[in-house]
Order: structure tokens, then C-alpha cells, then sequence
């Protein structure tokens, strides 16, 4: 996958922009807190997202989403950044970042696990594998390990009932999970963290 | 991964025809299988004829309502109203039990993408906007990467095909609220808002996005439209029946021996689907319940599996077809937990405008829980009853009435069950 240099997504120059790479080129434990705008990459993000709509406010949306592709959160500068750049107040920004359950509003680890406890994978033993999770990397819901590897979360239904239960790891489904697996995918997670990976 | 489940017998591949097939999310692999020739018909054709034909179909909307497409379109300003005109696609995706618009996505995003151009010239819109819940990356991929090829190409942008017509298209991420998949939520949401509903009137067809004219549709629904423009709206009624002509993507989910997603005519009887198409319930066990149309539908018991799977054969038996989204619960499940669990989602995605919906969830919630963990009264039962009343007809968007559904008809047809664990804190589950 490509990651955020510039144009070099190779699409046509109508894609928003809004082709996420969230958290796949994110190295190192610690989620960063970028500046978003001062770089070449940043304007050029913005510009395209904001040619794609009448007005500047739609844009928000992209441009949080931006922020956590970056940094794998969305912080108070990040939102202060995108409030300047829409001509909207921080507080507002604010406001609607925190009615969406996706941004993240701390850092988090590098894997960032949500089980769907939601009723097809409450079937299928979803809460036992939330459990697992916490058990296997010694965490307790939505805090990071202290080696900065993992952050559990449980989620509402993620669209793939069928597959139940259902596990997002950052960017990707891990289907069909049952909590005899945990342990086998918080090991693969360690060892491709060990191997310097995302 | 390999499309999940294909029953030769019962399934009718139309929508589902390439899924699997990896060269069919190239834009060169789509044109091999007859990829843009409806879209290249369109352009020859007038808006209104569009609608007409799309009317004539009886298609209806995919999304959970069941609203007729042709219809909804010709809500649209005509050709004298100057402003400019949009369509969204709703592709949020998030009823509990439904995922179906994914499978679209991910294996047939070319198919999407001309089903959104068609709809966008009926309805004479300049610009599509397709709304993806934030949580579909890898989807979200593929369509970004669909579109550029379908821009390079010509299929969308100015002047497509040499038509002298011009729409663009946009794919726009959402970042995780349930309430975003209604309509005005949605709205709101791609003006950069809160996801919270409107009061309607005005409509989304007056009033939508950015205050000009506007229509929602679902990913299925705009995924349907190609195939018909291409065959008539004759062809298209060979399936299905009289009100609720053609196929389905049906999402079978719970407890099933081959959960999955298949296409299906409607009207195939929920029994058949359960035990036959989805090979029946894991370890020989019995059914207990079932909820046909994803998490915003009413419980069935196994005697009531012989309805027909329509919108009106649904209805008839007091449930709706909703995103066809069966969710199976075999002999062993606690229903009083499963419903915690339902009534807990709906509690947690309240936009929480009206006070009926943010306080009724959570009370609702609150008292399963109570139940749950030994310590009901019998008064519980009156007292959600109460809440049903109280959640029904009276809120912004139908969230509220959404969670009423399951839950009444799960007091009407297993009370036993309510009974068994506030009188005995014991569970009827075998
Ligand atoms: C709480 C709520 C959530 C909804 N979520 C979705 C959704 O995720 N996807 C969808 O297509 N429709 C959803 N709908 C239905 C939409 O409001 C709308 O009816 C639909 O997108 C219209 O498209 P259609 O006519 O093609 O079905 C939801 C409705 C409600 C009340
Ligand atoms: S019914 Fe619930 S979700 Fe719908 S607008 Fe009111 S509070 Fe929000
Ligand atoms: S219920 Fe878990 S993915 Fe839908």
C-alpha cells in the first residue's frame, strides 16, 4: 500500500484525497502529534479535499479523518489546525469530532483491536473473546498496554455479522474469531511488531 | 478471501454475479463483463425516461424501508428548477445483522459507481456523493481506486461518454455513528455537522444537502439499477413478486451452519433460507428465534417461518423485511441477554436530541440489565411496555421506534422468558 507521500497515490487527481493509509505507516509505539498544513503533503490534502465540495464546512469530516491517518489521533491542535483552515471555531470542531466514535482522542498503541460484541457476534462468544483480548495483552477496555503495543476496545456492529465474531485490527477485519484464536493473533501482532512492522 | 457462500440451488446471481471474481474490481475486467453499457444507454436517454423505467421495475429502496426508487426519484425538481442537484449514496452500513453493501463494494465497485451515474442523470444531479462508514478501509480502497479508473476513462467527470453530460463523484468517509445511516443524519453529517436527523418536512428532495434538492439511496438499490436499464423492468418483475419484484442480498447471520450472503428472489420462505440455503442450525440443535430484517425488526418464533419473505408477506406476521438480514438464535440463547444487548446499541447510538429516545434507551437498558442480574420485579414487564409506548412515533427519526420493535415483540412472544429470570433468576435457554 502506498503510503502518504504527496501524489504519489497514483489516482486521478478528482480523488478526494481521502484515501486512507490510517495507521498502516504508523512506526513506533507512540502516536504522534504532527502539525497536519505545513507540509507539501498537508496543503495539497487540503486543497483536494476542499475542491470536492460547495463549501468548506463538509470538509471537516476529511480532514479529521486526515489528522488520525497522520497521527493516529486527533488532538487539540490538530483540531485547532482544522478549524483555522475551514474558518470554523475550535469549539465547534470539537463538537463534532466528539459526537463520532472513530477519532480517537488519545494516543493510542500500535495496534488499535475493536471486538464487535453487537448482537451477531454476541452469538458467536463475541464478549469471551473481548475478555481474551484484555487477558492476552493485560489491558483493561480502551487503555494501552505499557508497552505501547495494544489498545482494546469493544465496538458496535462493524457490517460483517456473517463472519462473526468480528475483529478490527487498525486498518483490516479479522473474521471468524473465536477466543481459542486470541492468543495466536496477539503473538502474530508481537512478532510482526518485533520485526519492526505495522 | 473467496466470496463466502454461493447454494447452487436457491440463489439467483444477479447483483452477486462477479463477487469473487478478483478481475471484476478492475475497471478492464468490468468492461469484459458488460461493464458502463448501461450507463452508456443512459446517456442517450432522457432523465424522466430513466425514472419511468426504474418505476416500472418496482424496484424498491435496499436500505430498510422499502420505499419505491422510481418514485422517490420523480420527487426531484424538474429540468426548470436551476439549482444544482445531488444523490448520496448511503453506504454506512451499520444495522446490526446487515452486510451486504460491503460485499458490493469490495467485489463489484464498478457496478456501484454505474449504478450512481444512472441515478445521478434521472435525477439530474451534478454531483454524487458516496458515504462510507469510516470503518470499511480496505473497501473504501477499492472504490477510491475504482473511481480513478472510471474518471480516467470517461465514465465520470465532463462530458462522459461524448455525451455532452457532466457529474462528478465523490467517495466521503464517515468516522463511526449508526445514526449517520439515516438519511438526514447523513446529511448532516456530510455538511461536516453532528449526524443528527432533521424534522422533515422540508424533504431531502427540496431541501437536502447543502439546502439544494437532494436523494439518499442505498448501495443495493443503486446496484440494481444498471442490470435493469439494460433488460427492462419487465425482465427485472421475473423475479420476486407483484410489490416487491426482484433479488435481495440476504445476510444470514447467528447461529447457522453456512451464515453468509446470498442472493435470493423475494419471496423464498424464511424456512427454506434458514434450513436450506444456509444448511440449518449448527449441532443439530433447535431454533428459538429469529429476527428477519437486521436488529430493528420484530422476533419470529420457528412457527411463524413459513411467511413469505417480502415486505408485505413480512408484514403481514408483524416484522419487516428490513435489510433482509436474518439473525438466527438457536435453543441455547438467552433472549433477555440478547435483547440487553440489542436495546444497548440503540441506547448507545441515540443522537440524543429527543429526550424520548436518549432517556427511553437507556431505561430500557437499564432495566434488561436489572433483569439480567437477578434483581427484576414483575412490574418491569408493564414498565417496558410503558417505554414501547412511549418510544413510538413520537422523535425525530425512527431510531426510537427502532428498538421497539424487537423489544415488544419479544415481551408478547417470550415472556416465559422475562418471567423465568425476574421470578426465578433462572434462564428458559436450554
Ligand atoms: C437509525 C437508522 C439507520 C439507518 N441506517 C442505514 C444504513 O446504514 N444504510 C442505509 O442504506 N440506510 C439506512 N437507513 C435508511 C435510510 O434512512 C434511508 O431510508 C435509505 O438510505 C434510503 O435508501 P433506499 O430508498 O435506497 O433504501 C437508516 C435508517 C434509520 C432510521
Ligand atoms: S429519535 Fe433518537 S436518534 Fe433519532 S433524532 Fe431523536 S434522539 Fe436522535
Ligand atoms: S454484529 Fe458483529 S459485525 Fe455485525
Amino acid at each position: 500500500m502506498s503510503g502518504g507521500e504527496g501524489m504519489s497515490d497514483g489516482l486521478h487527481p478528482a480523488v478526494a484525497g481521502s484515501q486512507p493509509y490510517m495507521l498502516a505507516d504508523r512506526q513506533g509505539s507512540a502516536s504522534r502529534d504532527e502539525p497536519l498544513f505545513e507540509s507539501e503533503e498537508g496543503r495539497e490534502r487540503l486543497e483536494k479535499i476542499l475542491s470536492r465540495y460547495p463549501s468548506k464546512r463538509p470538509a471537516l469530516l476529511p480532514l479529521l479523518n486526515y489528522a488520525q491517518e497522520r497521527n493516529g489521533w486527533v488532538s487539540g491542535s490538530a483540531m485547532e489546525e482544522i478549524a483555522d483552515a475551514l474558518e470554523l471555531t475550535p469549539a465547534y470542531v470539537h463538537s463534532v469530532a466528539t459526537f463520532y466514535t472513530m477519532y480517537n482522542r488519545r494516543p493510542i498503541g500500535r495496534y488499535l483491536v475493536q471486538v464487535c460484541t453487537n448482537i451477531s457476534c454476541h452469538l458467536n462468544r463475541g464478549e469471551e473473546v473481548m475478555e481474551r483480548f484484555l487477558q492476552e495483552t493485560g489491558t483493561r477496555p480502551g487503555e494501552t498496554s505499557e508497552d505501547g503495543l495494544f489498545t482494546v476496545m469493544e465496538v458496535e456492529c462493524l457490517g460483517a455479522c456473517g463472519f462473526a465474531t468480528v475483529v478490527q485490527v487498525n486498518d483490516e477485519y479479522v473474521e471468524d474469531v473465536t477466543p481459542e484464536k486470541v492468543p495466536g493473533i496477539v503473538k502474530e501482532l508481537r512478532d510482526r511488531a518485533g520485526q519492526g512492522g505495522a | 478471501m473467496a466470496y463466502p457462500h454461493r447454494h447452487e440451488n436457491e440463489t439467483t446471481t444477479l447483483l452477486s454475479r462477479h463477487m469473487g471474481e478478483e478481475k471484476a474490481r478492475h475497471l478492464d475486467g468490468w468492461l469484459e463483463r458488460g461493464g458502463y453499457e448501461a450507463l452508456r444507454k443512459a446517456v442517450d436517454m432522457e432523465p424522466d425516461e430513466i425514472t419511468g423505467v426504474v418505476k416500472d421495475s418496482g424496484l424498491r429502496g435496499r436500505g430498510g424501508a422499502g420505499f419505491p426508487t422510481g418514485m422517490k426519484w420523480s420527487f426531484m425538481p424538474g429540468a426548470d428548477d436551476d439549482r444544482p442537484h445531488y444523490l448520496c449514496c448511503n453506504a454506512d452500513e451499520s444495522e446490526p445483522g446487515a452486510f451486504k453493501d460491503r460485499e458490493i463494494m469490495r467485489w463489484t465497485p464498478h457496478l456501484l459507481i454505474e449504478g450512481c451515474l444512472i441515478a445521478a442523470r434521472a435525477i439530474r444531479a451534478g454531483h454524487v456523493y458516496i458515504y462510507v462508514r469510516g470503518e470499511f478501509f480496505p473497501v473504501i480502497r477499492i472504490l477510491n481506486d475504482a473511481v480513478s479508473e472510471a474518471y480516467e476513462a470517461g465514465y465520470i467527470g465532463e462530458d462522459i461518454l461524448g455525451s455532452g453530460w457532466s457529474c462528478d463523484l465523490t467517495v466521503h468517509i464517515g468516522a463511526g455513528a449508526y445514526i449517520a445511516g439515516e438519511e438526514t443524519g447523513l446529511m448532516s453529517s456530510l455538511e461536516g455537522r453532528r449526524a443528527e436527523p432533521r424534522v422533515k418536512p422540508p424533504f431531502p428532495a427540496q431541501h437536502g444537502i447543502f439546502g439544494q434538492p437532494t436523494t439518499v439511496n442505498n448501495v443495493e438499490t443503486l446496484s440494481a439499477v444498471p442490470m435493469i436499464l439494460s433488460n427492462g423492468a419487465d425482465w427485472y418483475r421475473q423475479w420476486g413478486t407483484e410489490k416487491s419484484p426482484g433479488t435481495k442480498l440476504w445476510c444470514c447471520s447467528g447461529h447457522l451452519n453456512r451464515p453468509g450472503n446470498y442472493e435470493l428472489a423475494l419471496g423464498a420462505p424464511l424456512r427454506d433460507i434458514i434450513y436450506d440455503v444456509c444448511g440449518g442450525i449448527p449441532d443439530g440443535r433447535d431454533l428459538r428465534a429469529v429476527i428477519p430484517g437486521g436488529s430493528s425488526t420484530a422476533f419470529l418464533t420457528p412457527d411463524e417461518l413459513d411467511c413469505e419473505t417480502t415486505y408485505e408477506g413480512l408484514k403481514e406476521v408483524g416484522s419487516s423485511l428490513g435489510t433482509a438480514s436474518p439473525i438466527v438464535m438457536d435453543e441455547s440463547t438467552c433472549l433477555l441477554k440478547a435483547m440487553r444487548r440489542i436495546a444497548h446499541f440503540y441506547a448507545h447510538e441515540s443522537c440524543g436530541q429527543c429526550v424520548q429516545c436518549r432517556e427511553g434507551t437507556e431505561w430500557v437498558t437499564k432495566i434488561l440489565e436489572r433483569i439480567e442480574h437477578g434483581e427484576g420485579k414483575m412490574q418491569d414487564i408493564d414498565n417496558l411496555y410503558d417505554l414501547c409506548e412511549q418510544l413510538t412515533g413520537r422523535t425525530i427519526c425512527v431510531l426510537a421506534d427502532s428498538v421497539v420493535f424487537p423489544l415488544k415483540s419479544s415481551l408478547d412472544k417470550f415472556r416465559d422468558e422475562y418471567e423465568a429470570h425476574i421470578l426465578r433468576d433462572t434462564c428458559t435457554a436450554s
